[in-house]
């Protein structure tokens, strides 16, 4: 098991240097001149040429990424062109909001989609069937923006049940830091006081979230579901006379969720993303809406550094599913 | 053999069973009967399709969804298995009074769950949720004992990948014996194995059905293991049991034309690669009256007119064709 999870690290490098490459490149085809921007509306083009020397751009690509890897080695992500600071601090603040709201969600999305899916496999072709294939399609097809503004209308405009943004009540003392997210940290110090309030406020954006997660995981699970019910082990465990409860919610969904594992990593990809809208929409102080300003201020150096980290997570999270992946079926860690 | 007077401890009357197709009723078994004496071995024989899973699964109450027991009963000793609720036949029938061995080891044990885990599934001796689960292991650990598996006692901490395909089938065997059934039932456990593994785990199979006083219900299409292992046996031709008796007496003469035909094809036996010229009817459609008259070189009017009687020309020895109804009355 040490050296499978060894060789699944090892596997993970060249992917995160190939998307480090990838994004420098992109950023720099871009039809748009950061020196300019640096030097601000009315700057002259001496001036203009004077900051590109100042920030290294008149260096050649391959220097500039070179230096930039650098850098990276050395966690040192640079100073934001626009504020001046050291992007790795801005993103190592607003990191644990984001990880809470992403894991909130994917928590969320498993927890309610695995048990829908083997319902709508168990019952398959049934009228509760068809409802969830209804709400699924419908979870996978509406937009989160939109969805977050109806929620944000009804639950704290007309009904004031829940606040409309931001991660938690202005002037109240947060949670001690020990993971950094506020939901842990408060049970953890066991102020359920403040766990209420940090709970309140990511109802919302958590739930928007996990839906896209939310309805792939039901249907992943409901074919799952559906293809093991079909094995000889199962045939088997009917004939042996094992409970019936017991063949589904322990033996068939065991089997299936193997399965399903792998796809949540990848879905965890496409939440990321989502994250993005969904923080800007709640206002929630994440490393998402920390990208959706860097994008409109053209500071290349957080972008670089926010696909960076979110790379690196989606990395280390799909390390994680293949490992739970290896636990649950002990054939895959042998095969590797 | 056990005195004939006895009671059979698993008795099959004139079960039907149809099963709903997208082109209609198909019955996959017609009138089919047999009786499990205690102590014994019974095999039942046929080819693939002849309604051999089908009445093993109605015996189990496990049948297909769109499938159903449309007359006959099966008594298990006083009680009709068809009467009794699914839950019933969950908690007394299934894995209790009746222990099954599969067919394929290979695909039966479920791959991402520990053996242990699958085999203390299968003890439920009345009051087990009191029985610690040491106790249970012990209890698990003696039958892997009894049925030979090397390095019983790590057995349990392994999973099923990391055994051998007999190994596998000894496993299910154990786990058959859990519970402590009287009665074994058998889906050709040796098909999947090589031939020098069927002859061990047949002598294994014979030997505690003797030790443990178990009857046993043995399934296959090899006539070769039914002269090896059982002491009767009941012939089946597309949902029909044509023939049944002590296997010497069928081996050795055999009434029905199917059963002498099937002989015939046996490699051991034929003098030449010999088949049943005609191929076996559709469930759907099938022949009026004795299903096998359309193969049959002894065809007569009477045979498609309704399903022959059962007679018994020898005692113990019975047989559903008219060829033998003469011979029965005088």
């Amino acid at each position: 098991m040490t050296r499978f999870v060894l060789r699944r690290l090892l596997l993970a490098l060249p992917a995160l240097f190939g998307l480090l490459v990838l994004t420098f490149i992109m950023l720099r085809v871009l039809p748009h001149d950061p020196s300019a921007a640096l030097a601000g509306e009315n700057a002259t083009p001496e001036q203009i040429a004077a900051v590109r020397k100042a920030y290294g751009f008149d260096e050649p690509i391959w220097k500039q990424f070179v230096i930039y890897v650098g850098q990276v080695a050395r966690a040192d992500l640079g100073n934001s062109i626009i504020s001046n600071r050291p992007v790795a601090s801005d993103i190592a603040w607003r990191l644990p909001a984001t990880i809470e709201l992403t894991f909130a969600s994917l928590l969320f999305a498993a927890l309610v989609g695995i048990p829908l899916g083997t319902m709508a496999a168990v019952w398959h072709n049934s009228p509760f069937d068809h409802a969830m294939r209804i709400v699924t399609v419908g979870g996978l097809a509406i937009a989160s923006f939109w969805f977050a503004i109806i929620l944000q209308i009804v639950f704290s405009m007309d009904l004031g049940w829940l606040p409309l943004r931001s991660r938690y009540p202005e002037g109240m003392p947060p949670p001690t830091a020990i993971t950094g997210l506020y939901l842990v940290d408060s049970l953890i110090t066991l102020r359920f006081d403040q766990f209420a309030a940090a709970f309140k406020h990511i109802v919302m954006p958590a739930f928007t979230l996990s839906l896209g997660g939310l309805a792939s995981i039901a249907r992943f699970t409901r074919a799952g579901v559906l293809e093991t019910m079909q094995k000889d082990f199962v045939h088997y465990a009917e004939a042996a006379g094992y409970a019936r409860k017991r063949i589904i919610w322990v033996y068939v969904l065991r089997n299936s969720v193997v399965a399903a594992t792998t796809q949540i990593g990848l879905l965890f990809g496409a939440l990321i993303s989502s994250a993005v809208a969904v923080e800007a929409i709640f206002d929630w102080p994440g490393v998402g809406s920390y990208a959706v300003s860097a994008i409109l201020t053209s500071d290349y150096k957080a972008v670089l550094a926010v696909t960076l980290v979110v790379g690196l997570i989606y990395a280390v999270v799909n390390i994680i599913v293949d490992v739970v992946h290896a636990m649950l079926d002990p054939r895959v860690a042998e095969n590797l | 053999m056990k005195g004939k007077n006895q009671a059979p401890v698993l008795e099959i009357r004139d079960l039907s069973v149809s099963v709903g197709t997208d082109e209609g009723e198909a019955r996959i078994l017609d009138n089919a009967g047999l009786a499990l004496m205690p102590g014994s071995i019974h095999g039942v024989v046929g080819e693939s399709g002849c309604g051999k899973s089908t009445l093993i699964r109605a015996i189990l109450g496990i049948l297909p969804k769109r499938g159903r027991a449309t007359a006959g009963s099966i008594m298990l000793g006083e009680r009709n298995l068809l009467d009794l609720p699914a839950d019933a036949l969950q908690q007394d029938v299934r894995g209790r009074a009746i222990g099954f061995i599969p067919q394929d080891p290979f695909q039966a044990l479920n791959p991402v769950f520990r053996v242990g885990t699958q085999l203390l599934e299968n003890i439920r001796t009345p009051g087990d949720r009191k029985a610690t689960r040491d106790a249970k292991k012990t209890h698990v650990i003696s039958l892997l004992k009894a049925v030979q598996l090397p390095d019983a006692e790590h057995a349990l901490d392994r999973y099923p990948h990391q055994f051998s395909g007999g190994q596998r089938q000894r496993l299910l065997i154990a786990a058959a014996l859990a519970a402590a059934p009287g009665i074994i039932l058998a889906d050709e456990p040796t098909t999947a194995l090589d031939v020098t593994t069927q002859l061990q785990i047949l002598k294994l199979l014979r030997g505690l059905a003797i030790e443990r006083g178990l009857s046993m219900l043995f399934v296959t299409h090899d006539f070769g293991v039914v002269a090896q292992l059982c002491d009767t046996v009941t012939v089946m031709y597309a949902g029909q049991t044509v023939e049944s008796g002590p296997v010497a007496q069928v081996l050795k003469a055999p009434f029905h034309p199917y059963t002498q035909m099937l002989l015939a094809c046996h490699p051991e036996r034929a003098e030449e690669l010999a088949g049943i010229p005609g191929a076996v009817p559709s469930p759907l459609r099938p022949p009026m009256g004795c299903r096998f008259n359309p193969r049959c070189p002894h065809a007569r009017p009477a045979c498609s007119a309704g399903q022959p009687p059962r007679v018994t020309p020898n005692p113990g020895h019975a047989v559903r064709c008219v060829l033998h109804l003469d011979e029965a009355a005088a």
